[in-house]
């Protein structure tokens, strides 16, 4: 095997956003290589067993298991063009000479020097602190739902969901379509973080959901047998008395924040931006980094949903591939207007707005040259 | 903040919104069918009650944020919007169906047990709460996408309160 590979393009991360950059340079004839760490690809959209939202041009209507098994058709269509690893890590960039470093399993190390990369990393889930949340039976809402959607593993029999974003609030109606009870569903805000209607679709089974309410407490001395909860006030302080729950899971649904090691290695400009969740890179609405090399696309560009993941990732991928000389300036021009369409429209509404704020801060016009 | 809206931040509608109304009430009374029911009182991304309307009753958005508006002339109740609302938001009512005090329901259900006709389920109110009984007539899988849409005989004085049933 070759010690150093090269491709045009490299895509790390093969979720939504990685998957989509990956077809549409493909489409324009760009040889790229894809990677990711998980054994599948489709990232976070293989565990969606809810219909997604947005216009038919998203696959409005489709779980989101069936958009992946789209995406995964578009990629075997362009399979000429497009070299996929999975249960692989991109562990290093150095921006010295350009070159990535990956680990494929447990013993495959090779090194690959892209002419452009679209970093697709994703997000991490956050946690927050507790008494007792070391305890097995805490879990991050992605666990719950890879045990639960990927290995058909029921993860236990009576869950607290901590948080009512749009993740807290469809892992708990998946939870319910398993057969595991849901105790209630705590959130720290006066109202729902996620869509409204999906927190109709819970209320309407019987799940309680407690407003400035957090959790204080895991109880159990091996595992979780229960969780204390407890109101809080504006500023986040507890008061009055707390309540205990006879739980064994207690699920964190309290956001993610965007992977960037990557783009910190590179030297990309970061910025903290609370409404995208985290540091992200400053990039322009062709979601190019300040290095002039690299492309974000998705959550790593900023926590929002997948459907805008996938056209971010459009948009990353028809840039590559213009800044490679591939495609004619029209088609690149066509696409790219029907793609910033589309993203305007998922960024409309009241979720939007905060999207759109976030953006502001980090998107600049140019680059100087 | 009222009670009444800390309620509806949790999910529970606790009054008519732009985006969740009543449809008229005489035509409702006289519509063979039903007439359809949505309660999507958010902006947000999302179309497809319209896109998926064959009579055109769910008129086109201009912007696709906006909330769901329906002109009941042309609803007939067939339920699609019922199957392919990702947010579960749709239902229909049919006032005419059965006795004088009966109405049949048309709600969308993603849960196991199946329903199965002629079965008895709890009929649950927008807070989950079990508010009567009621018999599934008819269970349909418009989409053929897992989400089904099940007919079922409640009592009419309840039509605004149930919103879901489980298989007991």
């Amino acid at each position: 095997m070759k010690a150093l590979r090269e491709t045009e393009v490299m895509v790390i991360g093969g979720g939504p956003a990685g998957l989509s950059a990956a077809v549409e340079a493909a489409s324009f004839g760009c040889d790229v290589t894809l990677v990711d760490s998980d054994l599948a690809l489709g990232g976070q959209l293989i565990k969606q067993t809810h219909k997604f939202f947005g216009s038919r041009d998203e696959r409005a209507g489709t779980r989101g298991f069936k958009i992946s098994e789209l995406l995964m058709d578009e990629l075997s269509e362009r399979r000429d063009s497009v070299t996929a690893y999975t249960n692989c890590t991109a562990t290093g960039y150095y921006p010295e000479d350009g070159v990535l470093s990956c680990v494929k399993g447990e013993d495959e190390y090779f090194k690959v020097k892209p002419h452009k990369i679209v970093m697709a990393t994703g997000a991490q889930e956050r946690l927050i602190p507790f008494p007792n949340n070391h305890l097995p039976g805490v879990y991050g809402a992605g666990a719950v739902q890879t045990l639960m959607n990927v290995y058909g593993v029921k993860p236990g029999d009576r869950v607290l969901m901590v948080g009512a974003g749009n993740i807290g609030l469809i892992v708990s109606y998946q939870l319910l379509q398993a057969g595991v009870e849901v105790a209630g569903i705590v959130e720290a805000l006066d109202k729902v973080g996620g869509y409204w209607v999906h927190a109709a679709k819970v209320r309407r089974l019987g799940v309680p959901i407690y407003l400035r309410h957090t959790v204080v407490e895991a109880l159990g001395e091996q595992y979780v047998t229960g969780a204390v909860i407890q109101e809080i006030d504006e500023r986040f302080q507890p008061v009055g008395e707390g309540k205990a729950l006879d739980v064994d899971i207690i699920c964190m649904a309290v956001g993610l924040t965007p992977t960037c090691e990557l783009l910190w290695q590179a030297g990309c400009e970061m910025i903290f931006v609370p409404e995208l969740c985290g540091y992200v890179a400053q990039r322009d609405k062709n979601m190019r980094t300040s290095h002039p090399d690299i492309w974000v696309a998705g959550d790593a560009a900023g926590i929002e949903e997948a459907s805008s993941a996938m056209v971010e990732g459009r948009i990353a991928g028809v840039n590559v591939a213009k800044s490679l000389g591939h495609g004619s300036s029209a088609e690149h021009e066509k696409r790219l207007a029907e793609y910033r369409r589309r993203l305007d429209d998922l960024r409309g509404g009241e979720v939007g707005e905060k999207i759109c704020k976030g953006i502001a801060c980090c998107t600049v016009d140019r680059w100087e040259v | 903040m009222t009670d009444k809206q800390r309620l509806f931040n949790s999910g529970v509608l606790t009054e008519e919104r732009p985006g969740a109304v009543k449809p008229p009430q005489e035509l409702w009374e006289s519509k063979k069918n039903g007439l359809v029911i949505i309660e999507c009182p958010q902006r947000i991304p999302c179309n497809p009650c319209h896109t998926s309307c064959p009579t055109g009753a769910v008129m086109p958005f201009k912007d696709i944020n906006d909330q769901p508006q329906i002109d009941y002339s042309k609803c007939t109740g067939c339920a699609r919007c019922v199957a392919v609302c990702p947010g579960l938001a749709c239902l229909v009512v049919d006032l005419t169906w059965g006795e004088a005090d009966r109405a049949l329901m048309k709600l969308p259900c993603e849960m196991l047990p199946e329903p199965e006709e002629g079965r008895q389920v709890d009929c649950l109110n927008r807070e989950g709460e079990a508010v009567a009984k009621g018999t599934v007539v008819k269970v349909t899988e418009p989409m053929h996408d897992k989400t089904r849409v099940v007919h079922v005989d409640v009592p009419k004085d309840l039509v605004m309160d149930i919103r879901a049933i489980r298989v007991v």
